[in-house]
């Protein structure tokens, strides 16, 4: 069990990280999510013991490894960049951690072949790394991290330099690999797409600080505050700033009807902030608000459309399955569905969130079925 | 990215300290402590505050010394520094050619300053040097041992020779850290070949040439042993430089306090001309 | 601006090719209509690079000619093709300010003072660079820099074309977004045919009109994203397009019967009998579960709530089969497929078949 007590970092005088607790149990599978600079490096760091924190105490199974020099530490990591040894055969790269430690050559042997199956580079284990493609190297960095047998295994944004199909496929196969190990497992990435896959539990971070940790997926549905939900929403999350009086939110001067949760708020002005998925072309059934809007840029993916909006000078981008042809420049109407509101509060804080069970949503197949 | 801390790296420092400390700090203390004192031998001294100081600093012959060691020192930087960034260039960036070129511009580098001096000490003579006697025969009268710019050529011509090479192995160092795409942009936003050096070429080489010049201009000041080889200091005092002086007056005259003072100021003057340079270069970096 | 005409092209790295398996790019022959978007996608080693590197004068093709409006451009070098190009790492020139950087290729093709400041004054408009135009570019953020190298290009009016390797690479995720849609902006705005590779499907599909998508140096379809999505040519483009990519499994088909895990298919359309690897492909988007055994018996080994929608990975007769289902949407557990038959293809060696109505 890994745990970080109010873990804070300074260089020179940037605050790198600021008052960071969190809590990894054994076997357990945690994401650091957070755009570039936001600390995901330099936590990992403090975790990995190469760097000393300023304040704050870091414990592994009850015991503090503050100034415990990194050797001596049983911990395995991997970064964006591909590092391997040049000179040395993949065999001998996955089989370096356990020569260091010693361990007899036929355990080695079992082990690296295991691995090397996991990662399916059997057939390439008497080449050098220099001759391996970009997926393969990086295959071989995490082999070399698996049978470390390492109590803690931290991965900075793995799969950031290879191949969008590639990253997909180990993607899906990681959590599987290192769930098996029982290690505390710990994975940086800048992607939200990536954290919702790989499931397990979320820190969300920016600007040095966590500003929530929690289940993945509860941290998307319900994020604690503004930021963190921005953080976790890619594409954007769409701003709107609405004022409640009564059992109505209003915007732009018009006004739609709440009910439940959203109708107990105190009347005043929030943020609300709607998933680009929930930012509705055709109006749904039920209460909706409908906005004109002026439409910026169109991309369509062939499965999906991206429509990106203009309206009292807010840019909105709304995400309907299907191809959805509308030209640059042409007005359109887009529905705010109040069931799908996260509502924050002037100081950024989520007061309301949709429930699960509430939501609108479209049929996949028939949306799509609808062109062609 | 910040760096590892760990406070036993200074451990692992501590054995060269302790050997810099032995072959710098103390014979320095040593200089410093003639430079304050003076004997009439049998090892008695007598403390003398800053007399040899100002007598060096007000001496005609220092003022000569220096005079010639500072425009010896620009000569060679005017001469080396464009002559390598040039070599440099011309270079070809990869292949066997490149290992070619690379060896042959190491070659100077690797022999010794006396050998180098013996060597153009008889290339040069006017009687059986190759130079010397060329120079004759094409009717440029050429003799350093009488001439003072002759012999002031051949300490340029020997330095030039001996550490343009190292100049052109920064700079070509420099270069090759250049990005192929820096090179096709420029090349696709229509940038002359000037332009290319100006903007892509030379900012990237600005911390090589840096150390370069520094690297120069450090050696070039402490010039001693292509004159000496050449004239030991002559004709007359024309390539009598700093180090050459300083050896004149500590062994030849046998004036310790006076030679000492010389060596401090030496010491001082690199060392000032030195940070100014770095402080100057980085700050632009900066702003 | 000009159409870009690709005449029988094809490139190897050997002086002497012996056959098709030397060919890094394998023959291709097309017409890029002036002004269009276009994506090279395919995996790293797939040819694109090699490609855009035939276009942009950097490599000579060993066949075939390359054609700018009706100028045959094939042994032109760079410079002498008056296009632009974005590159993967941004490259701009540190000592100068972000005016002077997008000045450049200007001041270098003698273009009057006046007009370059205009011009200069437009772009930094329409790049949102306003209050950095006079700061030295050195210091600029990663996206502001490929903003300014896109810039360079967009500066000169009459660039033939723009091309990207890869512009993204080094971008954060939500400025991809910005930086995605405001290429698109620029593209309606200004009209630059405009060439785009990456081996990240949705950058491809976003950006461009038509989408051409290379493996083993071969380009194996040409198509809007919609036609890719739709119906893919190879089983590669129903795999790399699409995540999921589609479902491809075997099977048998016989006139407009399919067979498949024991249980029958009618097919919209009637094929003529095929020997070698049958297989048909369906995108996980066109499966359904169903939880009264109606369809074909599926074991459900994983299901990924990524928010948007639920992916689950199953294994039909051994094989993985994936179901993509909309939020909040019941899973059963004992569940079994449904595929909508019209969105099914049909791949005879791993090439689709259209079959008769």
């Amino acid at each position: 069990m890994l745990e970080l007590m109010n873990v804070s970092k300074r260089v020179g005088n940037q605050d790198h990280i600021r008052d960071v607790s969190l809590r990894f149990d054994k076997g357990s599978l945690n994401v650091l999510l957070g755009p570039t600079l936001s600390g995901k490096t330099s936590l990992m760091r403090l975790m990995a013991g190469l760097d000393k924190p300023t304040s704050g105490d870091i414990h592994f199974n009850g015991e503090s490894v503050v100034g415990m020099p990194v050797q001596k530490r049983n911990v395995a990591m991997v970064y964006q960049q591909f590092i391997n040894y040049p000179a040395m055969s993949v065999y001998e790269n996955i089989a370096s951690p356990m020569r260091v430690a010693g361990v007899d050559g036929e355990t080695i042997d079992r082990k690296v072949r295991e691995a090397a199956a996991l990662m399916k580079l059997s057939e390439f284990l008497d080449r050098t790394p220099l001759n391996l493609s970009g997926g393969q190297q990086q295959r071989t960095a995490l082999a070399r991290a698996l049978v470390k047998g390492a109590d803690l295994v931290l991965l900075d944004e793995p799969l950031a330099n290879l191949d969008y199909k590639l990253r997909e496929e180990l993607r899906v196969e990681l959590p599987k690999i290192f769930a098996e190990t029982g290690a505390v497992f710990v994975y940086a990435t800048t992607e939200p797409h990536e954290a919702l896959l790989l499931g397990g539990k979320t820190a969300a971070l920016s600007e040095g600080r966590v500003s929530q940790f929690g289940s993945t997926i509860d941290v998307y549905n319900r994020p604690a505050d503004l930021i963190t939900a921005q953080t976790f929403s890619d594409p954007p999350m769409n701003i709107v700033p609405m004022t409640k009086s009564g059992a109505a939110f209003a915007f732009g001067g018009v006004s739609v009807a709440v009910s439940g949760e959203l109708a107990g708020l105190a009347d005043g002005a929030y943020k609300v902030a709607i998933r680009p998925h929930h930012l509705m072309l055709h109006a749904p059934s039920g209460e909706t608000l409908a906005q004109e809007t002026r439409v910026s840029t169109t991309e369509i993916t062939g499965s999906e459309s991206f429509i990106h909006v203009e309206t009292e000078g807010l840019r909105w981008v709304a995400l309907t399955h299907g191809v959805h042809r509308v030209e640059v420049g042409d007005k359109v109407p887009v529905y705010l569905d109040p069931r799908s509101f996260f509502v924050f509060d002037q100081q950024d804080r989520l007061v309301a969130a949709p429930s699960q069970d509430g939501l609108p949503h479209e049929d996949l197949a028939s949306a799509s079925a609808g062109h062609g | 990215m910040n760096k590892v801390q760990n406070n036993k790296a200074w451990f692992m420092v501590l054995p060269v300290l302790v050997i810099v400390a032995l072959n710098a700090v103390v014979p320095l203390m040593t200089v410093v402590n003639y430079s304050v004192q003076d004997t009439f031998g049998n090892n008695v001294f007598f403390f003398e505050g800053t007399r040899w100081f100002s007598e060096v600093l007000a001496s005609e012959r220092f003022h000569g010394a220096l005079g010639r060691q500072f425009s010896l020192t620009a000569t060679i930087l005017a001469i080396e520094i464009p002559l390598g960034v040039a070599i440099a260039l011309a270079m070809p960036r990869s292949g066997f050619w490149a290992s070619v070129c690379l060896v042959l511009m190491a070659l100077p580098l690797l022999i010794p300053w006396n050998v180098v001096g013996a060597m153009w000490n008889i290339y040069a003579l006017p009687d059986i040097g190759l130079l010397g006697y060329g120079l004759n025969w094409l009717g440029i009268s050429y003799d350093y041992t009488q001439q003072p710019l002759a012999a002031w050529f051949t300490v340029i011509l020997m330095d030039v020779w001996h550490w343009t090479s190292l100049v052109v192995l920064l700079a070509y160092a420099g270069l090759q850290s250049i990005d192929e795409n820096y090179y096709r942009a420029a090349q696709i936003d229509g940038a002359s070949r000037w332009a290319v050096f100006r903007y892509i070429q030379l900012p990237k080489m600005k911390h090589v040439l840096t150390i370069a010049i520094l690297l120069r201009f450090m050696d070039s000041f402490m010039i001693y042993t292509e004159p000496f080889v050449l004239t030991g200091g002559g004709p007359g005092n024309s390539t009598t430089v700093l180090s050459i002086d300083l050896v004149k007056a500590a062994l030849g005259e046998f004036n310790l306090g006076i030679a000492s003072a010389m060596s401090i100021i030496y010491f001082l003057m690199t060392l000032l001309v030195c940070w100014l340079f770095y402080t100057i270069t980085m700050q632009g970096e900066k702003s | 601006m000009a159409q870009i005409t690709l005449d029988k092209l094809a490139h190897s790295y050997f002086p002497n090719p012996q056959g098709e398996a030397d060919f890094a790019l394998k023959e291709i022959d097309y017409v890029w209509e002036d002004g269009g978007a276009y994506a090279l996608l395919g995996p790293s080693g797939c040819g694109k690079t090699t490609l855009l590197n035939i276009i942009s004068g950097l490599l000579v093709p060993s066949r075939g000619r390359i054609l700018f409006g009706e100028e045959d451009v094939t042994q032109y070098a760079p410079e002498q093709r008056n296009i632009a190009q974005v590159f993967q790492f941004p490259v701009i020139y540190d000592t100068m300010t972000v005016a002077q950087n997008l000045a450049f290729p200007l001041v270098n093709r003698k273009v009057p003072r006046d007009e370059i400041d205009k011009r200069v004054a437009d772009m930094i408009k329409v790049l949102d660079l306003g209050d950095k135009a006079n700061r030295k570019a050195q210091g600029l953020t990663a996206d502001e820099k490929q903003k300014i190298s896109l810039g360079r290009g967009l500066v000169r009016y009459d660039v033939n074309a723009i091309l990207f390797d890869e512009p993204l690479t080094v971008i954060d995720p939500h400025l991809k977004w910005q930086l995605r849609t405001k290429l698109k902006e620029l593209h309606h705005e200004f009209g630059h045919t405009m060439i785009y590779v990456t081996h990240d499907q949705t950058e491809a599909l976003t950006f461009a009109d038509k989408v051409v998508v290379m493996y083993e140096g071969e380009v194996v379809q040409i198509g809007t994203p919609e036609e890719l999505f739709d119906e893919p040519a190879h089983t590669f483009v129903g795999y790399f397009i699409g995540s999921p990519g589609m479902n491809v499994v075997p099977c048998s088909v016989a006139g407009d019967r399919l067979q498949l895990g024991g249980q029958e298919i009618a097919l919209p359309r009637r094929y003529a009998p095929l020997e070698g690897q049958v297989e048909m492909g369906v995108r996980p988007e066109f499966v359904k579960l169903s939880a009264n055994g109606e369809g074909i018996p599926v074991s459900i080994s994983t299901v990924e709530d990524i928010g948007r929608f639920k992916i689950v990975r199953a294994l039909l007769e051994g094989r993985s089969f994936n179901a993509v289902l909309p939020e909040g949407a019941e899973i059963p557990a004992e569940a079994s497929a449904v595929i909508d038959p019209t969105r099914i293809g049909i791949y005879h060696d791993s090439h689709l078949v259209r079959g008769e109505a």
